[in-house]
């Protein structure tokens, strides 16, 4: 992204957040969930792209995750208790979960990891379904009510959108702050090359489990929002799919990438949305545009823009060795 | 004691077909470090492909004929040449990645173009029971294990007593060395593109008269597919067979004697402490690291 300049890009920013706050004013209802669904989408992707973007853990239990913040708001807000509330106790409880299904991580890698994170995602599953005297069973926990923000009720898609989206604006600069901060250059380190990082003197065992707490925290705030959101939760959305979905997000906006999941959101749940006219071909024809997408660009979309950038980068970079050449043999 | 001889033949013959799946799984991991979460899709799809060639007035013998060489046309060929090459040198996890979206069209595309509904299949194996040291046995379970464990015994003595299969394996262990000896390492890549193929097409006819035809039976069957082939092994044949065998033994015993609520945790529960104290499997050996 750096090879646009700065003015440039906060001027951007700025129109795509007025963008975010303004134009969906006069959306109807299912236009208004749509976008808050994205909103909250791109909180669980987000944790996940730090697990698996800049930590390079592989995780399949991200879906899990936004089960169990989802169930834990569920439960809470029926039984009284105000949503901030429940998201505290949707973030500890997924980060202590996180945290020890970051263990595995220590021993075994990559696909093995990806298939513990699979196990789990099934099981959290299971419990979900069965166990009924705590989650409803199948028949699930309706009636979620929707918080009172300020004294502000936000009972009407409107005012709930504000608070997915402004839920997103947090999630986003606690995000960018942590990347920024040195736990975010020693994930990225465990990423690279772990032996070198522990050479150095990163603490890799910490940071592998703070990744993967970190991360599925964040799938239980996303998790909190989705029950408000829906006001109605049963297992079946929470089953392995959405991890494989959250999965495919991060890796079609581009893993690693800050704005990835932002992207990658926008296109697994916009995209459906308008390719909706083709009716029964509609899935169909997103899973083809992601496989071409990844066959184009296996580092996702944000690795198009990236890749570009770093060509045009090099031509300028060779223009000005060009000049300076040029320069050095007028003077001799 | 009749139950739990039941149990152990239904649980074996479920076995031998997730064995046949989980072969073809480690066997393209082996030679192209794809990890296909589609196979299960890809056991799904042939069953269809030979309903359509019955819809169009096929016998069943020639359905099944082109229900095979069509699976390892579109789930060999076309798998390999048009995902699997472009993506290769990008690594592991976008190959992984891309086979989801092609899971999600498999099954969209035979829930558009054919039925949302399970269909009958036919089987191959005749129905009924036979006596066994005194105990009604089912013969499909019977014929399916035996149609299995003889489609398993000729992959391995294809890999373990034929050139062909000394290159394939060589191709596999070290593509680099095989190149230089003299060994097609590409022509060795497509060919277990191909047998995959060929087994999903098999267990899928063997299977599917047992579970009838559904677009979304694949996520299962790729399930359960998966956990043979990393119990057993992940670079191993036969650690591939022995998981598939273990894992549906374990299954239907898991299904009698755990609750049926969580009869799906078992086996889960069992990978993960496979994966924890042993991650090279039963019967893997261990992958080195690279740094």
């Amino acid at each position: 992204m750096s090879g646009f300049a700065k003015p440039l890009k906060i001027a951007l920013g700025l129109i795509v957040i007025a963008g975010l706050i303004i134009v969906p004013m006069n959306f109807n209802r299912y236009g208004l969930f749509i976008l808050s669904q994205w909103a909250v989408m791109s909180i669980a992707a987000m944790g996940l792209n730090l697990t698996l973007g800049y930590a390079g853990q592989v995780s399949l239990a991200q879906g899990a995750f936004v089960g169990i913040g989802a169930y834990a708001a569920a439960i809470m807000t029926t039984h009284g208790w105000p949503l901030p509330v429940a998201i505290v106790v949707a973030i500890v409880l997924s980060f202590a979960v996180g945290w020890v299904l970051g263990y595995p991580a220590l021993r075994v890698q990559h696909h093995y990891l990806a298939f513990v994170t699979l196990a789990f995602s099934t099981l959290a599953f299971l419990v979900f379904r069965n166990e009924s005297w705590l989650t409803g069973g199948i028949y699930g926990i309706s009636n979620i009510p929707r918080p009172h923000i300020f004294g502000i009720a936000t009972n009407k898609p409107l005012p709930f959108y504000y608070v997915c989206l402004g839920s997103l604006a947090i999630v986003s600069l606690a995000v960018w702050w942590l990347i920024r901060s040195p736990w975010g250059r020693a994930f990225m380190a465990l990423r690279e090359n772990p032996l070198r990082a522990q050479s150095l003197g990163v603490d890799t065992r910490r940071y592998t489990l703070m990744a993967f707490a970190i991360g599925s925290a964040l799938g239980g705030v996303a998790g909190a929002l989705y029950a408000p959101l829906t006001q109605y939760i049963d297992p079946v959305p929470f089953n392995l799919s959405l991890s494989l979905d959250l999965l495919m997000m991060v890796i079609v906006g581009g893993a690693g990438f800050y704005f990835g999941p932002f992207l990658g959101a926008m296109i697994a749940v916009l995209l459906p949305e308008w390719l909706r006219f083709t009716e029964g071909y509609y899935l169909m024809l997103y899973a083809v545009a992601v496989m071409l997408l990844l066959i184009w660009s296996p580092t996702g979309i944000l690795g198009i823009l990236d890749r570009y950038l770093a060509e045009r980068r090099t031509k300028a970079a060779s223009a000005l060795r060009a000049v300076a050449k040029s320069r050095l043999e007028t003077v001799q | 004691m009749s139950n739990l001889f039941d149990l152990l033949v239904a649980g074996l013959a479920t076995g031998a077909i997730y064995a046949l799946v989980a072969v073809g799984f480690t066997l393209l991991w082996q030679t192209s470090q794809t990890i296909n979460f589609a196979q299960g899709e890809f056991v799904m799809l042939p069953a269809f492909l030979m309903l359509a060639a019955m819809h169009v007035g096929a016998p069943f013998w020639l359905a099944i004929i082109l229900g095979i060489l069509l699976s390892m046309i579109l789930l060999g060929l076309a798998f390999k040449m048009l995902l699997v090459d472009p993506m290769m040198r990008h690594g592991v996890l976008p190959l992984a990645i891309a086979t989801m979206a092609l899971a999600i069209g498999i099954k969209e595309a035979v829930k558009q173009f054919f039925s949302a509904e399970a269909s009958p299949f036919p089987s191959i194996v005749p129905t009924g029971d036979i006596s066994i040291l005194g105990h009604a046995v089912s013969l499909q379970s019977i014929g399916v294990l035996v149609l299995a464990i003889l489609a398993v015994f000729g992959l391995t003595s294809l890999l373990n007593r034929t050139s062909l299969g000394h290159q394939m394996q060589a191709a596999a262990q070290n593509p680099t060395v095989a190149r230089i000896i003299g060994v097609p390492v590409e022509r060795m890549i497509l060919l277990t593109f191909l047998i995959n193929a060929f087994l999903v097409a098999l267990a899928s006819l063997l299977i599917t008269p047992i579970y009838l035809a559904k677009f979304s039976s694949g996520e299962v069957l790729g399930q359960a597919a998966f956990i043979a082939a990393i119990v057993g092994g992940f670079n191993q044949v036969r650690g591939a067979i022995a998981g598939g065998l273990l894992i549906g033994v374990l299954d239907n015993l898991a299904a009698a004697y755990v609750s049926t609520q969580y009869r799906a945790a078992v086996p889960m529960i069992f990978l993960i402490a496979v994966i924890l104290f042993r991650p090279q499997g039963l019967l893997g050996r261990a992958e080195e690291r690279t740094i």
